[in-house]
């Protein structure tokens, strides 16, 4: 008997599920139950996007070789940012270079990523389909597959949309021992370029703020930057992207882990003039606004000049800059000698960076 | 940046700096009051400080807007939110204030509280419109300057019929904050805060103009210079006030004439009359009750007024004990004179209102200065 009989209704096509629709279609609570409908919102949003060998088996976890030998690096990030979508990237790509940067940060190359999605009941398909096309379009950029990952669906106002959790393993290669504990005294510190760019970006589009501009976030992997860097000099003792918080805060965590104190040349600090003119307006300081696709880098004086010459000449180093020095500190402070002439600490950031009010 | 860099650049600063050490007579000690936390915080930040002579000190006076809120009017806008289920609306800082019970709005919010933070007066009046079943309330703070534009929300509130919208009126006022602390004992009897001049409001004297200042310069042979908020606006009133000092006279001086006339912004000034009235006293924090130094709401527009609508009434709430904020506010201390000061009182912890804004004494020392103190 013939299965298709276009004649009769109510007839089984074996193997047939009705595409998702994507236009039109919401998650629901469904999609996070773990049964057919959860397996088709894999197949067809995930599975789609990210193809690769490990994904394919459809196995709960992935088994992967590692090079022998080396040591590995593990690092995990959270992802949560309001608005999803914003200039010059969106939560998707955001939570690769995230991860991407945090493995690369440890002087590794990055290899695998895992994700985990929290998908808020409601949330347009169209939108988590964007979202996720332009994880894995990060993803293949940065030549590190997504290998393994999980999906949770939670009820209307219980998440903000989408939440994405990424880890990423890499392996250290030989000689290479970075921390932000190895900062000493009269080591160079190095900036990749324009502090403020993706902080500025994604206030332009908050709600109550709503301001033009044509900034557009740095989010980017930083990894390759790193290897060229490391491939420079091998010495590079300090590397970390300065994300939340900013510049201000990255280098207090590390003056903080090497017991040391910082002197910075404000002159130097790469800002860009519309995130100068932004940051005026809305009462912040560029110094503490985040990034998410710059990285300093803190070196021996003698190694200083062939790092930062291979950071310009990578493009995510053009404006690559020196911008101060590790001094010896009792106290952890940064400082920094103003461009008007003084001196002031650059402190860490109390609280939410707020507006002041006159 | 257009039109700001000028105002901090570095070779300019230098120059006014040799001035001031070629003009300031090294024997004698000069000291002047910044009011404004704008000031304060341009001073710290930009370092102000190292490019004066050592004889020419700055006392921050009491402008920080959230520094001189008193502690039971941040618990009125807590129990808004907390017990009436409002909508509390303010301006950023003023989410960090302490108050009772170890809250702040900030603290408040965690617990449950829909406080918001708002840019401007305007945007209560949209959160009033988004949300026609609750009651919006704009916690409105700060001094002439941000005064106006509260007005103007009471306005347009009245002409749009809106009936979920009030306003927590906590509005100050500049000239009888100064009087206060020239009529202080420290200052007036004891000579224990020698002032010899000020350096007068930058926004504030947009709106009111530098008229109501005449009378410092005169019945208290002070001088007052008033200046702009970019460190070199800062640099040259200091120098403009050590010549009026040199010279022995007392004269309000304009260095921010860029914005400021003598009478102010009278389309401003005539609105918020239209809606506010003095109150015969207002609670400081710090300076304590200071006669004629706020406004409210006038009964005409009562039905925008929180405290009249919610039927609020004002319980004084007094500072931690060891917290020295009332004296460094009235320029008596420093803030490394308070024993609290960088231990239990710091930036994530602020136990006084100083330490809550950059633009407070203490906070502007603790995050741009301390390296000098340790």
């Amino acid at each position: 008997m013939n299965a298709r009989d276009d004649s009769k209704g109510g007839t089984v096509r074996a193997g047939y599920v009705r595409p998702l629709d994507i236009r039109h279609g919401r998650i629901d609570m469904g999609h996070g139950a773990g049964g057919r409908a959860a397996a088709q919102l894999i197949d067809e949003i995930f599975l789609a996007a990210f193809d690769n060998p490990w994904l394919r088996q459809g196995n709960d976890g992935a088994a992967f070789a590692l090079p022998a030998g080396q040591r590995m690096v593990m690092a995990t990030d959270a992802h949560v940012i309001s608005p999803l979508f914003f200039p010059g990237g969106d939560i998707g790509a955001l939570s690769v270079h995230g991860t991407v940067n945090d493995v690369a940060m440890m002087g590794a190359t990055p290899l695998y990523l895992a994700a985990s999605f929290i998908l808020e009941e409601g949330f347009p398909l169209a939108d988590l389909k964007r979202i996720v096309q332009s994880m894995a379009a990060a993803a293949r950029e940065a030549g590190v597959p997504v290998i393994t990952g999980d999906t949770k669906v939670v009820e209307q106002g219980k998440g903000d949309g989408v939440f994405i959790s990424t880890t990423g393993v890499g392996v250290v290669p030989h000689g290479i021992d970075v921390s932000g504990a190895n900062a000493r005294p009269g080591d160079v510190i190095l900036l990749s370029g324009t502090v403020g760019d993706h902080g500025v970006a994604v206030l332009s589009q908050r709600e109550s703020l709503e301001f033009e501009t044509t900034i557009v976030s740095d989010t980017a992997a930083l990894h390759t930057l790193v290897a060229a860097m490391l491939a420079a000099s091998p010495a590079i003792r300090v590397l970390r992207d300065p994300t939340r918080g900013g510049l201000a805060t990255t280098l207090n965590e590390i003056a903080g882990q090497s017991g040391v104190g910082i002197l910075l040349d404000e002159a130097a600090i790469p800002v860009k003039p519309e995130v100068d003119a932004a940051c005026e307006l809305l009462g912040l300081d560029p110094l503490y606004v985040a990034n998410e696709g710059k990285l300093v880098a803190i070196v021996p004086p003698e190694n200083a000049d062939t790092v930062l010459a291979a950071m310009r000449a990578h493009p995510h180093g053009a404006d690559a800059a020196r911008i101060g020095v590790v001094q010896e500190d009792a106290h952890h402070f940064v400082q920094m000698n103003t461009r008007f002439g003084g001196r002031r600490v650059v402190d860490w950031l109390s609280g939410e960076q707020l507006p002041r009010i006159c | 940046m257009k039109y700001i860099d000028e105002f901090r650049d570095g070779d300019v600063a230098r120059k006014i700096g040799e001035r001031l050490r070629a003009e300031a007579d090294p024997a004698r000690q000069y000291s002047f009051m910044e009011f404004c936390g704008g000031h304060t915080h341009a001073i710290s930040r930009y370092g102000v400080r190292e490019l004066l002579p050592p004889n020419v000190r700055m006392i921050h006076g009491p402008g920080c807007p959230v520094c001189v809120l008193p502690i039971g009017r941040v618990d009125m806008a807590i129990g808004l939110a907390l017990e009436r289920g409002a909508i509390v609306c303010t301006y950023g800082d003023t989410m960090r204030v302490p108050a009772s019970d170890n809250l702040s709005l900030t603290k408040a919010k965690a617990r449950g509280g829909d406080i918001r933070m708002v840019y401007s007066a305007t945007d209560a009046l949209t959160v009033a419109r988004d949300n026609p079943g609750r009651e919006v309330v704009f916690f409105a703070i700060g001094f002439e300057t941000t005064t106006p534009p509260t007005a103007l929300a009471i306005l347009r509130a009245q002409r749009e019929e809106l009936e979920n919208f009030s306003v927590l009126c906590c509005h100050v006022l500049t000239p009888s904050a100064i009087t206060h602390i020239l009529e202080s004992p420290e200052v007036r009897r004891y000579g224990t805060v020698p002032i010899d001049g000020f350096v007068g409001p930058a926004h504030v004297s947009i709106v009111i103009g530098s008229g109501p200042y005449e009378h410092f310069a005169e019945e208290y042979r002070k001088p007052v210079v008033i200046a702009g908020f970019e460190p070199l606006d800062v640099m040259q009133a200091i120098l403009m006030l050590v010549r009026q000092v040199n010279e022995g006279r007392a004269h309000v001086e304009n260095e921010f004439s860029r914005a400021v006339d003598r009478d102010g912004n009278l389309g401003a000034q005539q609105k918020v009359s239209e809606v506010f009235e003095l109150r015969p006293t207002f609670e400081w924090r710090g300076l304590g009750e200071v006669p004629y130094s706020a406004l409210k709401i006038r009964p005409a527009f009562a039905q925008f007024d929180a405290e009249r609508r919610f039927g609020l009434g004002y319980t004084p709430v007094a500072d931690n004990k060891a917290c020295e904020c009332g004296a460094i506010l009235r320029g008596v201390k420093q803030p490394t004179d308070c024993r609290i000061f960088g231990t239990v009182c710091t930036p994530e912890n602020p136990v006084g209102s100083c330490m809550v804004s950059s633009e407070g004494a203490c906070a502007a020392h603790y995050a741009y200065g301390r390296f000098r103190s340790v």
